[in-house]
């Protein structure tokens, strides 16, 4: 057997080229003729746009274009509504220009063309727009409150969804249960920041009558099918291309950002091709957030630990609109109950309109919220029986016998939330192991005599991963026995031009570096949907799977006749294609691809060499058979799973606080991750490694703070503070394999893991570290000053 | 325009400029206020430079001048007159093989989107310089000055520790 | 992000310098190392008309030992004084004080007088020529003059720079060999501007008591600040736990009231000022010579 791909650490495919500069990001992209445009955007949160004086900027030499509301026509469409839920009543999405009212600050009010970005900016300077402005609601608190201000004024009570859900009997159990606690926990805004800010480039060719746009983006092909509706063009006249895409984690799986309609609609109108880059300060105040949520939460417990019941009440904040419908709270209420058997649990959320830039997924994607949820009452139900917090999960865990398991919520893809396979308590027994867990106490004791607060912290959460609907993936081998592989997902770093290749490798017995994939080009793969909710390697891997299993069996058969074998003894390994046990007689892929096609030219070495093997014989009937169907070696599959695949985790590390400045610093960190079989583990665990550095940023790092007006008072790299490689930890990573049921492969997502139990592990770790000043901490992320203030109220309760 | 009559002769709007770039000569008129970033990447296509924040926190572009890592942001073009500028793209040298740097980046699964790597490898090749056997700790401080959202660091520090042995191996070779 | 249009001039003589900067003299900024400076343009927070880069001018780069001082030149990096043997062997508090100014790739252009000039009140080195109470050169088509630390920084961003002037020197007194030294600073990352710091220098006596004290404050006002009562609450002690207290005590009573933003509140800084202060001068006195 050749070897095996699947599974093995091997070097990136796409590293040579982006190691050397060579990779092709959008801004890297020139075209002749080029334009360059900018955004005007809101500097209120709420407003009325009483007048808009464009005439200066229009005059400025170099300027081209200057857009408002009411130049737009019919292109002044509300962007379509993405995944409509019949709990959103509400659903309100953006203008490419705002029109008579402004909603949040950084909303795009007017666009400029001019022949470089310096002169567009320059013209920005010159717009002079008129606001009246507007009482703003820059906290959920507000949203709700009576007779508060409207973000839209035909949304009564700025609630755009309710949604109910309940499993099994919770009031029946919280009249009887031993202990009943309830708390509220918090968690505020923070922002996916991707290094690569968004950016579109557009070009019409009117002889094509073609519109090509490259699009920093995670879903090209749903762009391309909106392009085309709002432009009249057909579907195939639309060319959407994400080149290399520097990082999204979300904040790029959106339809439509204003400026991905506003650039083609000035390219076509202009006749030259435009460019748009999103800066840094744009994108702090332009670029989809997430986070905040604020949840009471009850729950109840016997005197063994056991939950029984969990009654949560959320609101989610959307800002200023529902872009990406309810997805995120949706799949907060599903991810609660995590891996413990919890059998009666009410969920219940509002949807609420806020002054602020509007929420769409962010890596975790409403997860870190349920996890820190429920990690919460895990801890907090061992301190109040004086339990283990680790015995405490194990009582509650569900059993790898009791699976497939139904948690009884409908999750975000409309498909039942059941999780197919987990090893839960297997992944907690290697945590403890890696952590030195049972020692810890002591060392944390040592510690305290030198007045040092160690603390550790575990968090446990179930994910879930692979939804459908489907993708789907072309492979075809090119004469040369090199494979050509596409798909319609995108990547941003993720590796797809590695794992993907490794999938079809193993299949058609090549080199992945001899698989060239194609991603987030509508032009290479016409149907899919996009890189999002940990999907691609599951869903378009599935895919590219199925599809190269088709074209193996199509080579077997094609050199079964050429060798006048059957087409199961036909073997394919290292390039080449021989009968089982005579591998010295063999054909090279490439030939057994040129063979399939039946051309009356042949070019190239492969081509030359195979005439004079004289292995084709005559034959009678049309030279392309109909039991053959196509030419060549080529297949499309596609693949659709029956519902979401759960993944899982558990992470630990050890702090140590210095409670008398409110610095943390992490001494160990410790992730034990099951995404079921392992395409690559190294790109598992780098994936593993950025998802905490991101967590470690979500909880103690990274906050945006908006002030009463509504304005982000930190947006900068100087002041939203990234973690860098100083302040983040090593970060040791260990796998379990508990393959997925649901596809071929057994694979689950992995892509977002990493920094969903980060936040619930890190409140755990201070709590720990701090014990003796009876902290508990209800919400994220923290910062010093923070740390410190909770400190003071938790000594002041104490002191009482 | 107003400002125009006031001008002296001393001031200007553009400027000429002769600067070498990877080893290659160029002259170019540039107005003053072009960034250097964007003369790299517009003017000189040298596109593997990356602009990520403009205000000089995230090193995407960090670049050498004269030998030195430098924000390429922070500087105008005209400022670079005379200078000897080395970017991602001159790290490989004219052979197809990578330097021991970016090769050492791709074993250890140091770069996930790659749009910091460029200018992480620029910075990494100061700080080699300078200390060619650089603890754990002296790497996470002197990579602090470069922002990456995908690694988690972890698998850089490791390329950098590698690259580190290998430059070493290479010096020794050579004496 | 791109600057605003502007002039501009690359002198090579200080004097062309001098008489650029003079003719438009309220519209005209120096460019020096420029990282400061530059993302204030990029942001267009800062728009002049005219731009006079004095980073020619050879004349400016040098770092020399004078009498009692060390005397540093308006076109030397940070970097360079970094690693410049001189400055560690006779001036190791400012060597200490460089390093934790942003990140290699800043100090390799900023400079050490553009650092002085922009007066930043949460940098590192306008707290350090405070504590060290030292002087800078200013000169002009008209003359010159040298200007005391405590008179040069007038408030937020601001000096006692008049139009047509520019800081051409920083001086930084040397430290008594006896004594001893330190600069800390609690930052929320490395290399970010910190929440508060400060630089601190202590004389013993020849019993071991406190001679002198020269300590200043980056981050809690609108300027640099010296903390002379956090000095006299020390001067006299042997810094023991009770003496730490009260200096941590007036120390923080110097924070400004209207010293909170999105790191810290005032009261914050507050307590990390007293903590800071307790922290640094007890690494300081255990530096002393004896």
């Amino acid at each position: 057997m050749a070897t095996r791909w699947f599974g093995a650490s091997i070097p990136r495919n796409e590293d040579p080229r982006l190691l050397r500069g060579k990779g092709s990001y959008v801004d890297d992209i020139d075209l002749p003729e080029q334009l360059h445009a900018a955004v005007l955007r809101s500097t209120h949160a709420r407003a009325r746009i009483l007048n808009i004086d464009a005439s200066a900027a229009r005059e400025l030499p170099g300027v081209h274009l200057v857009l408002t509301a009411s130049d737009l026509g019919e292109v002044l469409e509300p962007s379509p509504l993405l995944v409509p839920h019949d709990a959103l009543t509400q659903p309100r999405t953006q203008l490419p220009l705002a029109l008579g009212e402004v909603r949040y600050v950084g909303e795009a009010v007017a666009f400029v063309v001019a022949d470089d970005r310096y002169i567009a900016e320059d013209a920005l300077d010159l717009i002079d727009v008129e606001y009246e402005p507007l009482p703003v609601i820059h906290t959920m608190e507000i949203a709700v409150a009576e007779d508060a201000p409207l973000v839209h004024q035909d949304v009564p009570g700025n609630v755009a969804a309710h949604l109910i859900q309940t499993v099994g009997d919770p009031d029946a159990i919280f009249s009887n249960a031993p202990f009943v606690l309830r708390e509220t926990l918090l968690m505020d805004r923070g922002a996916a920041m991707p290094m690569e800010c968004r950016g579109v480039l557009a070009r019409f060719d009117a002889h094509e009558e073609m519109l090509t746009c490259w699009i920093s983006t995670q879903g090209p092909i749903p762009i391309r099918n909106g392009l085309a509706a709002i432009f009249h063009l057909p579907e195939h006249k639309v060319r959407v291309i994400a080149p290399d895409v520097g990082g999204g984690f979300g904040t790029k799986i959106m339809m439509f950002y204003p400026e991905e309609v506003l650039t083609p609609f000035a390219a076509i109108h202009l006749g030259r091709p435009i460019k748009w880059i999103e800066d840094r300060r744009e994108h702090f105040i332009s670029a989809n957030q997430e986070r905040s949520q604020l949840h009471e939460v009850e729950y109840a417990f016997d005197d063994q630990g056991v939950l029984l019941a969990v009654r949560d009440n959320f609101i989610h904040d959307t800002g200023a609109y529902t872009p990406y419908g309810i997805i995120v709270p949706i799949i907060t209420a599903c991810t609660l109950p995590g891996p413990y058997r919890l059998k009666n649990y009410f969920s219940e959320f509002k949807v609420i309109y806020t002054n602020k830039v509007p929420v769409s997924p962010y890596r975790g994607a409403g997860r870190p919220h349920a996890v820190f949820v429920m990690e919460r009452i895990m801890d907090r139900i061992a301190s109040e029986l004086q339990l283990d917090r680790t015995e405490v999960r194990s009582r509650n865990f569900i059993h790898p016998d009791e699976f497939p398991w139904d948690v009884g919520l409908i999750y975000q893809d409309g498909g039942p939330t059941r999780y197919d396979s987990g090893s839960y308590q297997a992944g907690l027994d290697k945590l403890k192991m890696l952590l030195d867990y049972d020692n810890f106490p002591m060392k944390q004791a040592e510690a305290l005599k030198e007045g040092r607060y160690l603390g550790l912290g575990i968090a446990y959460y179930v994910e879930g991963t692979g939804i459908g609907p489907y993708e789907g993936a072309q492979v075809r081998v090119e004469s040369d026995g090199r494979v050509f592989a596409s798909t319609g997902v995108t990547s941003q770093g993720q590796a797809h031009y590695t794992t993907f290749a490794q999938i079809v490798a193993d299949q058609l017995g090549v080199h992945p570096q001899d698989v060239m994939v194609t991603t987030g080009d509508s032009q290479a793969f016409y149907w899919g949907v996009g890189t999002y909710a940990s999907r691609a390697a599951t869903i378009a891997g599935s895919a590219m799977h199925l599809a190269a299993v088709k074209v193996r069996e199509q080579a077997k058969k094609v050199a079964a006749d050429l060798f006048e074998a059957a087409p199961e003894d036909i073997e394919l390994a290292d390039g080449k294609v021989f009968v089982k046990d005579a591998p010295h007689r063999s054909l090279t892929l490439g030939q057994v691809a040129i063979s399939a096609n039946p051309l009356r030219y042949a070019y190239g070495e492969n081509a030359r060499n195979l005439m004079s093997m004289k292995l084709t014989s005559s034959r009678s009937g049309p030279a392309l058979p109909p039991e053959r169907g196509t030419p060549g070696l080529e297949a499309s599959e596609f693949y659709s799973p029956p519902h979401g695949s759960f993944a899982s985790g558990v992470h630990g590390a050890i702090i140590e606080v210095d409670p008398k400045i409110g610095m943390v610093t992490f001494v160990k960190y410790v992730a034990v991750h099951d995404c079921g079989r392992i395409i690559n583990p190294m790109i598992v665990e780098g994936q593993v490694h950025g998802g905490v550095a991101q967590g470690i940023g979500g909880a103690f790092f990274e906050r945006l703070v908006y002030n009463e007006e509504g304005q982000l008072t930190n947006a900068s790299f100087m002041d939203y503070l990234i973690p860098t490689a100083a302040e983040i930890p090593t970060i040791v990573v260990d796998h379990l394999e508990t393959p997925s049921p649901l596809n071929p492969l057994g694979v689950k997502g992995a892509g977002e893991a990493g920094v969903i139990p980060v936040p619930a592990l890190f409140a755990s770790a201070i709590d720990n570290a701090l014990s003796t000043f009876g902290i508990r901490i209800r919400e994220m992320p923290l910062h010093p000053c923070r740390l410190y203030e909770l400190l003071e109220e938790s000594l002041g309760l104490k002191g009482q | 325009m107003q400002k125009q009559e006031e001008v002296t002769p001393l001031f200007s709007e553009e400027y000429d400029i002769a600067l070498t770039v990877n080893g290659h000569r160029y002259e170019r008129r540039v107005p003053v206020r072009l960034l250097l970033s964007d003369f790299l990447r517009h003017e000189l296509h040298h596109t593997g430079t990356h602009v990520g924040c403009e205000h000089g926190v995230c090193g995407c572009c960090t670049v050498l001048l004269n030998g030195e890592a430098v924000r390429s942001c922070l500087m105008f073009a005209a400022q670079a007159d005379g200078m000897v500028v080395t970017t991602i793209e001159g790290m490989a040298g004219t052979n197809s093989d990578l330097h021991p740097i970016q090769k050492a980046f791709q074993e250890k699964h140091g770069l996930q989107c790659g749009f910091c790597t460029p200018g992480i490898i620029m910075t990494v090749h100061a700080m080699l310089h300078e200390n060619p056997n650089p603890s754990d700790e002296e790497i996470r401080h002197e990579l602090s000055g470069n922002i990456c959202r995908c690694t988690g660091y972890q698998n850089i520090v490791e390329a950098v520790k590698l690259a580190a042995m290998r430059l070493g191996e290479q010096k020794m070779e050579v004496e | 992000m791109k600057p605003p249009r502007f002039y501009y001039s690359a002198p090579s003589m200080l004097d062309e310098a001098l008489a650029l900067l003079d003719q438009n003299s309220e519209n005209t900024k120096v460019l020096a190392g420029g990282q400061s400076f530059v993302p204030l343009l990029n942001m267009r927070l800062a728009s002049p008309a005219y731009i006079v880069d004095i980073n020619h001018i050879a004349e400016l780069h040098y770092i020399e030992q004078e009498d009692g001082y060390l005397a540093i030149g308006a076109t030397v990096r940070q970097r360079q004084v970094e690693r410049s043997v001189l400055v560690q062997d006779k001036h190791p508090l400012l060597a200490e004080v460089i390093k934790h100014i942003g990140h290699m790739q800043i100090r390799n252009r900023g400079t050490v007088v553009g650092s002085i000039a922009h007066a930043d009140p949460a940098a590192e080195l306008p707290a350090l020529l405070t504590c060290l109470n030292g002087e800078v050169l200013v000169q002009s088509i008209h003359g010159e003059r040298v200007i005391k630390a405590e008179e040069f920084f007038t408030g937020y961003l601001s000096t006692a720079l008049e139009p047509g002037e520019m800081l051409t020197e920083v001086r930084f007194p040397l430290i008594a060999s006896k004594a001893g030294w330190a600069f800390l600073e609690f930052a929320r990352r490395s290399g970010d501007y910190a929440m508060v710091g400060a630089s601190a220098v202590v004389t013993p006596t020849a019993d071991d008591h406190c001679l002198s004290a020269h300590i200043a404050y980056l981050g809690i006002a609108g300027a640099p600040i010296r903390g002379l009562d956090v000095e006299s609450t020390i001067v006299g002690t042997t810094l023991d736990e009770t003496a730490l207290d009260a200096a941590a005590q007036a120390a923080s009573m110097l924070v400004s009231d209207d010293m909170s933003d999105v790191h810290a509140t005032v009261e914050f800084r507050r307590v990390l000022t007293g903590e800071l202060t307790k922290r640094v001068l007890k690494t300081a006195w255990e530096r002393r010579g004896l």
